[in-house]
């Protein structure tokens, strides 16, 4: 019983898990047997704790081409005969124990979920959070990670264009890494994750199968680590050329029209590609391990089945085809191999040559049990909610002083440093790459554009995270209308800690819920996404973590607007808010609030029905080709993005604010649902009649013009000196020299 | 105009080559595989960008064994044009038919990001349709951009007006401040003996719509054309 619990420990079944499966198949099941139980009811296969929750998810929208979870990714029809796959998925734990290629790998498997619906992958984004620079291991790590996306991406000739990097002490030690992957596809030569009918033949193709990450996705993803250096071969290596390759001939492999069925090796490898594409298809299958090309000599059928190497995808096909489907991969120097067919049996069958290995029920092994449990709000969270913030002394530098701090600060600090390493302009679709709000594409031969943006807030969502959960929707969908775009759908990306203590399931609960209620008043459903707990290092969770993708569609893709302010004279507008105000409230979970005051405090608020409205207005301005500028206002408040769009535009600013409470507030809150745009004089009266149409409230801001920013009576810099600030500020930081705060 | 546009494994910039020169130039162009080895009937060879075996070993080492790499080398011995642009540059160097080498960046990083280039000589084919001085504003993208050669090398190739473009500011500069990558006399591109054959690391396709990032680009590619057509209209 000992070695079998040590197996257990290995595999994270618990004893209760163990009794279960010898309960539904009628006997002890083999090593082999146990390793695929073990990885397909693991957490990140069979989202044991998530599932119940993500039916919370409302997914009803006519765009939507297959039901949320059916698939590798999620697909929304863009018209036109085109559909757009994106999803977006974690590889956190194997970037805190190996950056470089924890980050790497990440980026290729989710372009391998793209792929695997036929389509071919167009952008890449990052969503990245790390603790702070100051502490050489977080450097480590950053450098590491941002390596690890740049030489994999720009290999494989995807351009990389946005997302994020944050910086907070909750992820010391316990780095996010979660990349997203949109793919186009002609609805036609869409292709599912299915064995297709018995008698259909299982290749393997890509990568020879080696010793390298068995035990991903039990062992790393589904529990907590604290030794990390003994996990170190579970991270896989990645070979992107083999990946741009595999890219290449898959597409030219599903254009023939000759495939059943594609499906990525991605966690659990083998195992869950060949039995999630058994369960969708309702077969059995049968597969002979000693088929499987090897790069190490003496692997046990066990290992075959549970290794994580990687640049391998799984082709399902008739006999008939195989020849020359061979003859494609065989031109693209791939070897690919039939390891196995689907059968009628229902059952999965593993053989090595003429042994036996495993035979199992297909329809036991994908049934992961699912646990509902119990949340409990976290102590100590209600005194937080209620902290009096408006018994904060006011801060005893100027406003100016704070203005530059908050803009070196590496969470607000411009991000080229980071986002030069990434091709982002290869295959020349890219209308608007890193640095702005969303990114934006082009689609060839065709008018139209995608936008696309990540978002999410640890803090707002340690601070409530219902609320938390909310805002990470709304932001995410108010930056894809910042740039003109009516987002369509979501993939979210869940970063919790172990859901197996009542508060960090209570945080999980609580944001679904709040991302969900969002998704739905937005209209935007989430379609696809990926469940990352167990982020915790030495009893420490992360803040809870939803980073959202939103996926926009415009009908003009050259009626774009950039964050940069553009003439001299143009009007600048705040929308959705009469006055800027001074509310206290507006500072709860603020950055100005962390690094002026060392603090996260506060209850976080937004109000959905001002957040339509704005985001329908600013929509509406920006595709009729009435605005010069629209930037977002989020972290760092309403000065920092009214700097922004100066420092972008390489121009002044000068205005004035009513405020009625705390100038700190009004400066440097981060109320929501506002947006800053820069109209000519001749188009604010049309823009302003838009916002009184939708209900969402506009106030005069001030002008465009000068060199400096100026607010009368609170601020007055010049630009060329908060555009130093902005610029110099990661790269201070990621040299040591600076504290993050 | 008949481009052939080379596909090694890992290339990536042949797709966009390949809409620019039909879609926005309307001109003729194929792929041709590395595999094939009959260049018959093209008026220009394009070696476009990528990591063309993934840039294992050394960057363009393995792509120059490619049967189409001879099949290059004959058609620029017989006059025909030949561009490399990024991992194309790069081949062009390991297969001889450009002296020096493309080395690490020296910040030992990838770069993707805009660059001025000054065209120091309107004596070639790719370069005919702009003037001397001239600043064109094209992105770079590469990790191994940085040209090097040996002294000869470089005094031969500036004393024959062989350095087509030059990293520069804004205003046509050659700075430090400006050279993205340590080039050697801040080279960006540079063409054969013959003037045939060229390799630049910026990548003029990238540039060639407004839409997406300006038509800077076009100048070389109008190039092209202008010395097969002489009398052609340019969109």
């Amino acid at each position: 019983m000992t070695e079998l619990k040590q197996s257990l420990d290995e595999l994270a079944l618990t004893e209760a898990e163990y009794e279960a499966i010898v309960d539904r198949i009628g006997r002890e099941p083999n090593m082999l047997e146990l390793g695929l139980f073990g990885s397909l009811w693991s957490e990140h296969c069979g989202y044991q704790h998530s599932k119940p929750l993500l039916r919370l998810f409302a997914a009803k929208s006519p765009r939507l081409l297959v039901n949320p979870g059916e698939e590798n990714a999620g697909v929304v029809d863009i018209g036109e005969g085109l559909a757009v796959v994106f999803k977006i998925e974690s590889h956190n734990h194997p970037s805190a124990i190996e950056p470089y290629e924890g980050a790497a790998t990440g980026v290729g498997g989710i372009v391998r979920d793209i792929l695997a619906m036929g389509a071919r992958p167009i952008a890449l984004m990052n969503s990245l959070r790390f603790g702070p620079l100051s502490d050489p291991a977080n450097r480590y790590l950053f450098n590491g990670v941002v390596s690890g996306i740049s030489a994999y991406g720009n290999c494989i000739g995807i351009p990389d264009v946005g997302g994020e990097v944050c910086f907070s002490e909750s992820y010391s030690g316990n780095p996010l890494v979660n990349a997203m992957c949109v793919g186009l596809v002609e609805k036609d030569s869409m292709l599912r994750a299915t064995t297709g009918g018995p008698g259909s033949l299982l290749m393997l193709v890509g990568a020879d199968t080696g010793r390298d990450g068995i035990h991903g996705a039990s062992g790393l993803a589904s529990r907590t680590f604290e030794e990390e250096r003994e996990l170190r071969p579970t991270v896989q290596a990645s070979n992107p050329f083999l990946e741009k390759v595999l890219i290449e001939a898959c597409l030219e492999a599903v254009a023939t029209g000759r495939l059943t069925g594609l499906q990525d090796l991605g966690a659990a490898g083998l195992t869950s590609a060949a039995l999630e594409a058994a369960s969708s298809g309702g077969s059995g299958l049968e597969i002979d391990v000693s088929l499987v090309p090897r790069r190490d000599s003496g692997m046990t059928p066990y290992e075959v089945m549970l290794s994580e190497s990687q640049e391998r995808m799984l082709v399902v096909i008739e006999e008939e085809h195989v020849g020359p489907i061979k003859d494609i991969f065989d031109k693209w120097g791939l070897t690919s191999t039939v390891i196995g067919r689907a059968t009628d049996t229902g059952r999965a069958v593993i053989s090595d040559g003429e042994e036996a290995g495993g035979d199992l029920p297909v329809d036991v092994l994908v049934d992961a049990p699912l646990y509902r449990l119990e949340g409990v709000k976290p102590e100590g969270l209600d005194a937080l909610q209620a902290y009096d913030l408006g018994g904060l002394p006011l801060p005893d530098e100027t406003a100016d002083a704070v203005l530059l701090r908050l803009l070196a600060s590496p969470n607000i600090a411009s991000k080229e440093s980071v986002y030069r390493q990434y091709d982002h302009q290869v295959m020349t679709n890219t209308v608007i790459g890193p640095g702005g709000d969303a990114a934006v594409l082009r689609i060839k031969e065709s008018k139209r554009g995608l936008a696309m943006s990540t978002d999410g807030n640890g803090r707002y969502c340690f601070l409530d995270p219902h609320i938390g959960g909310m805002i990470a929707v709304a932001e995410a969908c108010r930056n894809v209308a910042v740039v003109g775009a009516e987002p369509v759908a979501l993939t979210d990306c869940l970063n919790f800690g172990n859901p197996e203590r009542p508060e960090a399931y209570y945080q999980l609960e609580e944001c679904i819920m709040g991302i969900a209620l969002a998704s739905k008043l937005l209209g935007a459903p989430v379609i696809s996404g990926n469940v990352s707990l167990y982020n915790e290092t030495r009893g420490e969770a992360i803040y809870p973590t939803p980073v959202i993708g939103a996926l926009g569609l415009m009908d003009d893709v050259t009626r774009n607007a950039s964050i940069a302010f553009g003439d001299e004279g143009d009007v600048v507008l705040l929308l959705g808010a009469t006055k800027a105000g001074g509310a206290t409230e507006s500072l709860a979970g603020s950055e100005y609030l962390q690094i002026v005051h060392g603090l996260v405090a506060g209850q976080p608020r937004i109000d959905m029905e001002l957040e339509i409205a704005v985001q329908r207005a600013c929509r509406r301005a920006v595709s009729g080709g009435l605005v010069s500028s629209a930037h977002d206002c989020s972290d760092g408040g309403l000065a920092v993005t009214v700097a922004e769009s100066c420092i972008a535009g390489e121009i002044g600013f000068s205005g004035s604010l009513e405020v009625s409470g705390r100038w700190d507030a009004a400066l440097f809150g981060e109320e929501q649902s506002r947006i800053v745009i820069s109209v000519s004089a001749a188009n604010r009266e049309a823009v302003e009649g838009i916002c009184a149409e939708e209900g969402a409230p506009v106030a005069l801001l001030g002008e465009v013009g000068g060199e400096a920013l100026v607010i009368a009576g609170l601020l007055d810099v010049p630009v060329n000196r908060i555009a130093d600030a902005w610029k110099g500020g990661l790269e201070r930081a990621a040299e040591g020299s600076a504290s993050t705060g | 105009m008949k481009f052939g546009v080379v596909v090694f494994p890992g290339t990536w910039s042949d797709t966009d080559c390949h809409h620019v020169l039909q879609n926005v130039f309307h001109q003729s162009v194929e792929y041709v595989w590395h595999k094939d080895t009959d260049l018959s009937g093209y008026d220009c060879i394009v070696l476009p960008g990528g990591f063309s075996y993934g840039d294992y070993l050394r960057c363009g080492a393995l792509a120059r064994f490619s049967p189409v790499m001879r099949s290059v080398e004959k058609f620029a011995a017989e006059g025909g044009l030949v561009i490399g642009i990024c991992n194309g540059f790069q081949v062009l160097c390991e297969a001889g038919l450009l002296p020096g080498v493309l080395v690490r960046n020296d910040h030992l990083q990838f770069r993707c990001q805009w660059t001025n280039l000054r065209v120091e000589s309107s004596a070639s084919p790719f370069t005919n349709a702009a003037a001397e001085g001239q600043v064109l504003h094209v992105p770079i993208a590469h990790g191994e951009g940085n040209y090097f050669a040996d002294p000869d090398t470089i005094a031969m190739l500036e004393r024959d007006d062989r350095v087509l473009f030059r990293y520069c500011s804004e205003d046509g500069e050659i700075t430090v401040a400006a050279n993205p990558n340590g080039s050697l006399n801040n080279i960006a591109g540079i063409t054969n003996e013959g003037r045939n054959v060229m390799g630049m690391m910026p990548h003029p396709e990238r540039c060639c719509e407004s839409l997406v990032g300006g038509v800077d680009g076009r100048a070389i590619f109008e190039s092209l054309l202008a010395t097969a057509i002489p009398d052609m209209v340019l969109p």
